[in-house]
């Protein structure tokens, strides 16, 4: 395949520079490798001191790594951002709508847009069926992955609505960014993101249950050796609220409290990054170490609120993804603004025929896979890896999607031989409470090696910083 | 605040001043021992400090003499050794990064970048040769932290929890360094000793950073007595039990609303002994005895902080 049939962020097919992007193409050719190469030690230095780490799963104990992070910046103008922002909004509105009525009414599935079938999704938590959230917000937190594939194409690839991560990133990129090159911002007008975490508190504080004056919010963590712990640790520092983990927190007469210097206090909304199994050993995995006995009782007697709600996982699994479209119609009835890529269900025997003759072509996904792994990527995968996946599918058809292989947008990205096209993604983050917003940016994924369309950080991607300007053109 | 949060700041702070208090016991043991000295052979002088460090079984299982290389191994590098300066940083910095959004970014920071260099020391080695490089490098960022600690950090009850670790580690450390110097020392018997002696007891104080601080106190040659009541009940040296005390007392006074009561009392008691005792009496009783006794006691503070504030309401 070759790369210049993908769009390019900063060049357009014929080579020339896109406006946008003129001014830092322009202070690019002053710039020599050495300089942004120095510039990218730096930022790997300032990293590592801040220790902006991930830990691994299944390296050497201890070990931490940094996610790599690229010094050319994505830049998106207030047009394009308009119209992602708008079609994020709307899907995620749709989406908690969708996950309201699937746990009480169920009219969708009445109306026979969504099959009943799903009821019986591994994600679907009967323990949620009726009982109400504040507000009715289920995914207050979503990480919905954006890729580009022209000049005003771009699809949802899709919906994180359980624990999304990396929020972190879009923040400290940024700070690095004006660190390393505050000449830039004074050729760029860039909207801010970094009001990011008082957006989120306000939100998690409007989701109390009524009734409670000033919510104490708390943020759960699975603990130090979690590979996000750097991003819980951040992000409870930066909105002044306590980074708890499980054995800080007990349960008594449906409320849930924290173990304090001052002795017990109450909580009142739990922004918790820890997965719906590990919650409760009382009513998910009974050999979770990470989680409060009995705190699934207290939430669904509404003595606390959890940020994100039990049970998101049904709207964002893959096989769910290809209705959303229609619940946009069904709930807000509106033109969905973003769309989704086109989805082979392997449950179908139409959908299985066809992708099992085109594997070479397609990209299949594990429906509930998640983090780049279990996944096919036809066009770079050898003969010996289709035939392997090839009978994991016959196995488990069920199991399985499959889209054409997206001509993902690549972006400039500083490697060792220069500054070279490599494919991007895009993830703004969603905040539902008082209303549903999101700040103008997200994390921009950039995967580091040549022709690859693997973006996951667990799979050797890296981070960029985006740029969404104030305008449409540089100012 | 969040007991488990305290109960990582306090330690932090705990290992940070633990692994202080050994790089000085080692450095100053290294320098002493180049000092031509017949009375001591190689073990007498480097015991000692395993002798502090209350580690002589660990040490005696795993390593066959008390040589110099073998003592500089076992506490500076040996992290199979809990009170190893490795092992100690080790601990402060996983303490740390358990809670490092109750610190100042500065702080974490601080410790993080210590804890990195350490790494990258272990990996180049260390030589004999380099053991006081290494000792005063431990020293400054120690001096780093808690200057950075008093320079950057609200002053909230988690500042008071690292606080309280600092004092209650350096109390225990000076009164064990005190003693085993104390014990090697006493009595003086001829003339040569005693002036081999004042090297011994220069040591012992600048091991505490008290050396020229006893000069300006005292503006006398350096008496064992003296050099006692300097690190014991004189309340402007830093290191001395007393000015822990003084430290101690009225941070504990501010964090004990309704929980803590016995720690107040016990820190009262400790405070009262050092702040109205006298030297004479002290050493009626015995300095030995006394700080044998003032170990438990500070023991005994440490583990009643751990009972009312840190393990959390059961």
């Amino acid at each position: 395949m070759n790369i210049n049939t993908f769009f390019d962020e900063m060049r357009t097919s014929t080579g020339s520079v896109r406006r946008l992007y003129q001014p830092f193409s322009e202070w690019l050719s002053g710039t020599d490798h050495a300089q942004l190469m120095q510039k990218s030690r730096e930022a790997e230095m300032l990293f590592r001191r801040v220790g902006i780490t991930f830990n691994v799963y299944g390296d050497e104990a201890g070990a931490e790594r940094l996610i790599p992070f690229d010094v050319v910046p994505r830049i998106l103008a207030a047009t394009e951002w308009r119209v992602l922002s708008a079609g994020v909004i709307q899907r995620v509105t749709a989406l908690n709508a969708f996950l309201n009525d699937l746990y009480h009414d169920q009219e969708i599935i009445k109306a026979g847009i969504v099959p009943a079938s799903i009821l019986e999704n591994e994600m679907y938590r009967p323990e949620m069926q009726g009982v109400d959230v504040p507000g009715g917000i289920y995914a207050h937190i979503a990480g919905v992955d954006i890729v580009r594939t022209a000049e005003n194409e771009f699809y949802v690839l899709e919906d994180n609505l359980r624990t999304p991560s990396g929020v972190s990133y879009m923040l400290e990129d940024r700070k690095m960014m004006m660190r390393l090159f505050p000449e830039l911002f004074r050729r760029y007008a860039v909207a801010p993101v970094e009001h990011y975490p008082q957006v989120l508190l306000n939100n998690l504080r409007a989701v109390a249950q009524p009734g409670v004056y000033d919510p104490t919010v708390v943020l759960l963590t699975p603990g130090a050796y979690n590979s996000a712990y750097f991003e819980h640790a951040f992000l409870a520092q930066q909105m002044g609220i306590e980074l708890v983990e499980g054995q800080d927190l007990f349960c008594k007469d449906n409320a849930v409290f924290m173990r304090t210097t001052e002795g017990p206090k109450r909580i009142d909304v739990i922004y918790r990054r820890i997965d719906d199994d590990f919650l409760d050993p009382l009513s998910f995995r009974e050999d979770s170490m990470l989680g409060v006995p009995g705190l699934v009782s207290v939430y669904r007697n509404g003595g606390v609120t959890l940020a994100n709600a039990i049970g998101t996982g049904v709207a964002d699994d893959k096989a769910t993804y290809t209705y959303v479209p229609d619940m946009v119609r069904f709930y807000l009835g509106e033109e969905p603004i973003l769309s989704n890529v086109p989805t082979y269900k392997l449950e179908n025997s139409d959908d299985l025929k066809y992708v099992l003759e085109h594997l070479e072509e397609l990209v299949v996904k594990e429906v509930q896979g998640s983090g780049g792994y279990g996944m096919l990527v036809g066009p770079t995968s050898s003969k010996q890896q289709i035939e392997e996946f090839r009978a994991r599918i016959l196995a488990e058809p069920d199991n399985y999607i499959a889209q054409p292989t997206l001509a993902l947008s690549t972006c400039p990205t500083l490697v060792e031989q220069g500054v070279a096209p490599r494919h991007v993604d895009l993830r703004p983050f969603v905040l539902s409470g008082k209303s549903t917003t999101l700040v103008p940016g997200g994390l921009c994924r950039v995967a580091m090696r040549e022709g690859s369309l693997v973006v996951n950080s667990s799979q050797g991607g890296g981070t960029k910083d985006t740029w969404v300007l104030t305008g449409d053109a540089p100012c | 605040m969040l007991s488990r949060t305290a109960d990582h700041l306090y330690w932090m702070a705990r290992y940070i001043e633990r692994a202080e208090n050994m790089a000085r016991v080692l450095d100053v043991t290294y320098r002493m021992s180049l000092v031509a000295n017949s009375a001591y052979d190689e073990t007498a002088r480097w015991k000692p400090p395993v002798q502090i460090a209350d580690d002589i079984e660990a040490f005696e299982k795993n390593y066959s003499g008390y040589t110099a290389a073998n003592v500089i191994h076992f506490m500076a590098l040996d992290e199979r050794n809990p009170s190893s300066i490795v092992s100690a940083l080790g601990a402060a910095r996983e303490n740390a990064r358990a809670v490092r959004v109750a610190m100042s970014s500065e702080m974490w920071e601080t410790v993080n970048a210590l804890w990195l260099e350490l790494r990258q020391r272990i990996r180049q080695g260390l030589r004999e040769a380099d053991i006081c490089e290494f000792c005063d490098w431990v020293k400054s960022r120690s001096h780093l932290f808690r200057g950075v600690t008093f320079g950057t950090m609200l002053r909230d009850d988690s500042y008071k929890f690292v606080r309280l670790g600092s004092f209650v580690e350096r109390a225990d450390n000076t009164a064990r360094l005190l003693d085993a110097k104390y014990q090697l020392l006493l009595p003086v018997v001829d003339a040569q000793e005693a002036q081999v002696d004042y090297y011994e007891w220069s040591s012992l104080l600048r091991s505490v950073s008290a050396f020229e601080a006893y000069q300006k106190v005292f503006r006398d040659t350096i008496e064992p007595w003296k050099v006692a009541e300097l690190l014991v009940i004189r309340d402007d040296m830093p290191r001395s039990l007393h000015a822990c005390y003084d430290e101690l007392a009225p941070i504990l006074e501010q964090l004990c609303r309704q929980r803590g009561m016995e720690c107040l009392r016990l820190a009262g008691e400790n405070h009262a002994r050092l702040h109205y005792g006298r030297m004479a009496d002290i050493f009626s009783m015995g300095l030995h005895e006394f700080l044998q006794d003032f170990i438990l006691r500070n023991n005994a503070l440490g583990a009643e902080i751990q009972r009312a504030f840190l393990n959390g309401p059961e």
